[in-house]
Parts: C-alpha cells; structure tokens; sequence
C-alpha cells in the first residue's frame, strides 16, 4: 500500500512542466477564438464539435484528461455546460481550472437576453443567468476577446505581449468585418423567422430579425407534432422568412414545417465548423449571414 | 344667454394660443390643418430617415451587468447546491414474495458546496423502507480536497467505494430499475463506508486513474478494509468512448478467513456524432472473483439502446458461478423507459430471476424517477 502511493508521488513528480498555455474550449467557437487571440503560443484543446448538442454532452473520461492538463477553462457559462462541465472539473484534480484565473466563462463578460424574472422548470430548459448562446453576436465576441487577452497575459506573461498585439490586430480585422456584415445584411432586418431552439436570441438582435416562435414547444423540449401543427397558420399569415434551425439539430421538424407552409428552412452552422465555409469566426459570421439572404424568395 | 355666449367666448379666446380677438374663420382653420399636416409629414419622413440609419449601425451591445454583490449580506447566499431524487415502484412477482406491489424506492435529499478554498463537502440523505418502515440514513457524507497539486484529490468521510463501474453511480443514473445480481450478492447493492480515499488522475490524453481507499469494514478494529483500482479511458473517433477498470476489494475478517474480491469492468458508448442523448448504444459489462469464505464468481452484460430524446430501451443478463455449493442464480431484464425531460423518466422492467434450478419468478416492475432541485451533472 505504501509503496503504491510513492508510486504514484513519483509520478506525479515525473510529469514535464507543459511548455504552452493549454486552453480546454467547451465549443468551437471559443477554441477559435483563443486561437485567433494566441496562436502558436496556445495549446487549445476543443470540447466539443459543431455536430453535438453541447447542452447534453456527457463528462467523457477523454475530456476529464483535457480538463487535467488545461491551464484555462473557456466555455460559454451562464448553466449552458451545466449538465456535465462541472463533473470534468470535479474528476480532473485541477486546481488550476476549478476557479480563479483558469476559468473564463463568455458570458460573464457580456450582458445576457431573455433573463427570466422568475425560473421554473415546467418552462423548459430555463437559464437563470440569460441565453448562453452569445457567441452569434460579433460585438459581444469582440467584449469577449477583449476580456479574454488580459486574462491569457495574466497565466502566460512571457507572452503578454503577443496576445495584446494579436487582439489588437484581430479587434481591427473583426470591425471592418462586422462592418461589412451590417450592410450585407441590411436586407434582413425586421424580418419574422422561425426557430428550431432559442440559440439565435443574440442573431436576432443584432440583424433585427423578429423570431415569432420556435419549433420547440418549450426550450429543450423537442419538437411535438401538435406544437409545430399550431404553427402551420402562424407561419402563413405572418408572412414567415425563413424556419432557422442548427447543423447539430434534426432538421425533421422544421423540413415538416416547410413542407406545409412554403417558407424555407435555413440551416445554419451556430458555430466554427458547423458547415464547409464556417472554419473560423470569420466563416462563421460569413457563412450565416449568405445563407439567411439565400433565403429571400 | 348672451352672457353666456359671452362667457364661452371668453373661454375659446383664453384656450387659443395667439389669444385672438375673435373666433378663426374656416378658410383660416383649413390653412392651419394644411400646414400641421406637411409638419407632420416632415417629423415622419425625420424619424424613418432616423430608424434606417440605426438600421445600418446598431447599437453596441450595453455593457456587462455588474456583479450582483449590491447591497446587504444575504444570509442564503452560501446555500449548497440542493437537489432531491424521488423514486417509487410498482412490482409483481409470478413467485410469491414480500416486496411485491407499491414502494417507495431510494428517494434522496443531496447537499453539496465549495467549503473554503481547500475543501468540498457532500451530504446524501436516503429514504430507505426496512421491513416496512422507513429509515432517513446517511448515504454519503464526506469531504474532498479541492486544492492538491498534482493531480491528487483526498476524499475523507463516508462514502461509495471507487471499485467497479457501477459502485461509485447513484442508483438513480442506472440504466436499470435494480442493481445486477453480483452487486446485490457480493456488495450488498452497493459497498459504501467510513474511511478515506486517494485518487490520482495521470497528466495524459489517456483517462488514466489510481486510488485506493482505507476503510471501517467489519473488523473490529474499524479499519478492516481496504481497495486498489485502476481505470482508464478515451475515446474512439468522436462516436465512441470507453472507459475499463480493474478493482480489488480486500476486507479482514476477525474470525475466518479474510476475503477478497476483484472486479473489472468495461463500459462502451456509441453515439453518431457523440450526441448519446439522442440515440446511440451503451453496453456495459463488470466481472467478479470472491475469495474467502466463499469462493464465487459472478458478471453481468447490458446493452442499452437509446431510441431518441425521449426512449431507451435494454436487455441485462446477470449470473453468479458458485461452484461449492451449487447456487448459481441467474437473472434477465428487459427494460423500456420514457424520459421526459433530464429530470424525469418512467421505465418498465420485464425481468425474469432463477434463483433455484426449475423455479422462475417473472417480474414486471412500474419505476417512476425524478430530480428536482440544483442540475446534477451524471458522471460517464
């Protein structure tokens, strides 16, 4: 017994002091953005793909060994990793990451929507802090960023410098792109879409698209044969854009919906890597904005 | 009369701006509508020209709230997370039993937090039904470390022993309404005690995980136990993960001879694209060896399919070798449940449980589950 535990003192003793800030990223937007913010100078290490439901990842044993060695836990927050972050960090034995300066949660440095004024679950899958999804506002990701380089110079100030530098070239490259994104997609604003889950609150607020009802009968719940009949009329009479729904969601229900009522579907990739054109935030931003024009009649 | 009309108009020259003499004649009214007509033309024309330009720039996005820290101290502030299991069943047996018909099964009350900076606690209280009445017991109760270095983690209280996949679950996250039989004949359903336990996690892509454990056991000198186990993990591309373990359970015994028990265990999950929730194939399999007083082997094998958000469907089958005296029970569950929400399922267990060669007892048994309270987060 005793020499299994010096056993294991030695190893941990044996382990090599890690040569980059390694960065566990819940999602791939915020793995491409420590990328864009730290380069060669990060190890990221992403969670989760584009194709996954992060509401309902499980605490995989390959994850709690990326937890083990991270330096910094990125991930959305406001209780979108609630079913399953929390046990990585509590199996990991990291210290580094369980709070402090190695946790930076997205949406803590941005003002949530949808706050409810009083929770209840018979509302679905409701989040006391506001909707999480904030990464498909590019003025929030920019707050985001800005947050995020003083907190990498903090647990890696040899580097201090490179993130400022980085930031401030990425800062300048994003404003001309959300510059460019407003006016192509001016077209958009004001009109009514459908949407499969309540992941495009900030989308719609920045695009000034009115979202008049989501698939979903309530948040989190799937879709209910009678929910999306109730909303066949809806959609004529409003005049309904389009039906948004994410590459990681069944399209059944919102293609049923289509079927019916005319209006498109438009599947969108919600984050880096969710389609070809998506393969970074750029793509992201690119990629959403085409194909929410493509689909004007 | 006339000094009404007088009076009123009076009041019509008070209530006109210019204060004029006399009443406006309709050619003059006409002229005054015309022109608050173009003014209100123009104040349009202003306020759409107004509304396309905050079209084409938007607003930035308000500031971040500030913490809410405002204020006085509220003594709820530090309450622990707080979440409650409730659990009941309705079971029939084709063989004559006791626990036939409506139960209470294991409902529970946890308490969980941050202590300090160092330390985490955790409290399980659990409604038990011991022949026929109900005990509120300590299930869990301990402390972890939570600032070791290294990798390291001291657990230090009463708690679920790490040996095996099952041991360290909460029944309520099963798949299956009852526990295999090697569980309920070697663990007693599930080994929990007094002690402490060591856990070190290895600095690799590899799940790599040792601990060991001291614990109370039944010696008399309340430290008559203790465990080693290893498990390791990863992945497979993104659709599958594993985790396999091997554990050794080592009690002393005052009179006799002292036992021991080994356990291995394999856990394999398939989703397509990882997304287990929404269909995809866990199939799990943990083998025994007793040594001791009784020499005895025992294993179970399930698979558990996952239909969609809502469905789930699996088949376990359990048995026990006992080659000195012969007893070898043997069990099969089928099993179909209906989740709800992450909070709610009803599931139905067709089972069927040899514990005599010729005898079989056909069980149906009804399970309601729920959780309410703080989001739990399952373990693998």
């Amino acid at each position: 017994m005793k020499k299994f535990f010096l056993l294991l003192a030695l190893c941990a003793a044996a382990t090599p002091a890690a040569a980059k800030l390694r960065v566990f990223a819940c999602e791939p937007e915020w793995g491409a953005l420590a990328s864009e913010l730290g380069g060669d100078a990060l190890q990221v290490d992403v969670a989760t793909s584009a194709l996954q439901d992060v509401h309902q990842i499980e605490a995989k044993p390959s994850l709690i060994a990326k937890v083990r060695q991270a330096d910094l836990l990125f991930c959305t927050g406001a209780d979108l990793e609630v079913g399953w972050l929390p046990q990585l960090v509590r199996q990991a034995n990291n210290p580094k990451v369980a709070g402090g300066a190695g946790w930076f949660m997205a949406a803590d440095q941005v003002s949530t929507l949808d706050r409810p004024s009083s929770v209840d679950r018979a509302a679905g899958d409701v989040h006391p802090q506001g909707n999480p999804h904030v990464q498909l506002d590019p003025r929030r990701v920019l707050q985001i960023a800005t947050a995020l380089a003083p907190r990498l110079a903090q647990l890696d100030p040899a580097n201090a410098a490179l993130y400022a530098e980085r930031l401030a070239d990425f800062g300048t490259r994003w404003d001309a792109a959300i510059a460019r994104w407003q006016a192509k997609a001016a077209p958009l604003r004001g009109k009514t879409v459908i949407v499969h889950h309540v992941s495009w609150a900030y989308l719609n607020e920045w695009l000034g698209l009115q979202q008049i009802d989501t698939l979903e009968p309530k948040p989190g719940v799937p879709p209910t044969s009678a929910h999306l009949a109730g909303l066949i009329d809806r959609a004529k009479e409003q005049g309904v854009y389009a039906i948004v729904t994410a590459a990681y969601q069944d399209e059944k229900p919102a293609r049923w919906l289509s079927e019916r009522t005319g209006v498109p579907v438009v599947v969108l990739p919600f984050t880096v890597g969710g389609d070809d054109q998506a393969r970074d935030l750029f793509g992201l931003f690119d990629s959403t904005i085409d194909k929410l024009l493509g689909a004007a009649p | 009369m006339k000094s009404l009309f007088h009076a009123g108009c009076v009041l019509a020259a008070l209530s006109s701006p210019a204060f004029a003499a006399e009443p406006p004649d309709l050619e003059t009214l006409a002229i005054r509508l015309q022109q608050l007509e173009a003014d209100l033309q123009a104040a349009r024309a202003e306020i759409e020209q107004l509304k396309a330009q905050a079209a084409l720039s938007p607003p930035a996005p308000p500031p971040p709230p500030p913490p809410a820290t405002a204020g006085g101290s509220d003594p709820n502030a530090f309450n622990p997370a707080l979440s409650v299991i409730l659990n009941g069943e309705f079971s029939n047996h084709s063989a004559d039993g006791e626990n036939e018909g409506f139960s209470l099964g294991e409902s529970e009350l946890a308490l969980s937090s941050n202590i300090d900076d160092k330390f985490y606690g955790q409290l399980t209280l659990a409604v038990e039904n011991e022949d026929g009445a109900d005990e509120l017991g300590v299930e869990e109760a301990y402390i972890d470390s939570t600032a070791l270095p290294g990798g390291f983690t001291v657990r230090a209280g009463r708690f679920f022993s790490n040996i095996g996949y099952l041991n360290n679950h909460h029944a309520h996250t099963d798949n299956f309404p009852d526990r295999p039989l090697p569980y309920e004949l070697f663990l007693d359903g599930q080994y929990g005690d007094d002690g402490v336990q060591v856990r070190w996690l290895a600095p690799t892509d590899l799940y790599l995980e040792l601990g060991g454990e001291l614990l109370r056991g039944d010696s008399a000198d309340g430290r008559g136990a203790h465990t080693l186990f290893a498990h390791a993990g990863g992945d497979v591309g993104i659709a599958n993960a594993w985790l396999a373990g091997v554990s050794w359970l080592h009690s002393d015994a005052d009179e006799g001879r002292d036992r021991d028990l080994y356990l291995a265990d394999f856990t394999w999950k398939w989703a397509p694209d990882g997304n287990l929730r929404d269909g995809g194939v866990q199939l799990r399999s943990e083998w025994f060896r007793e040594d001791g007083e009784q020499e005895r082997s025992g294993a179970y094998a399930e698979a558990v399919y996952r239909i969609n958000r809502r469905w789930e469907t699996g088949y376990r089958y359990d048995r026990v070798w006992n080659a000195a005296d012969g007893y070898e029970p043997t069990r099969h569950g089928a099993v179909l449940a209906w989740h709800n929400s992450e909070f709610s399922l009803l599931r139905l267990l067709l089972g069927r449980d040899r514990f005599e060669s010729g005898s079989d007892d056909n069980v149906l048994l009804l399970q309601y589950q729920a959780a309410f309270g703080a989001h739990g987060a399952h373990k693998f």
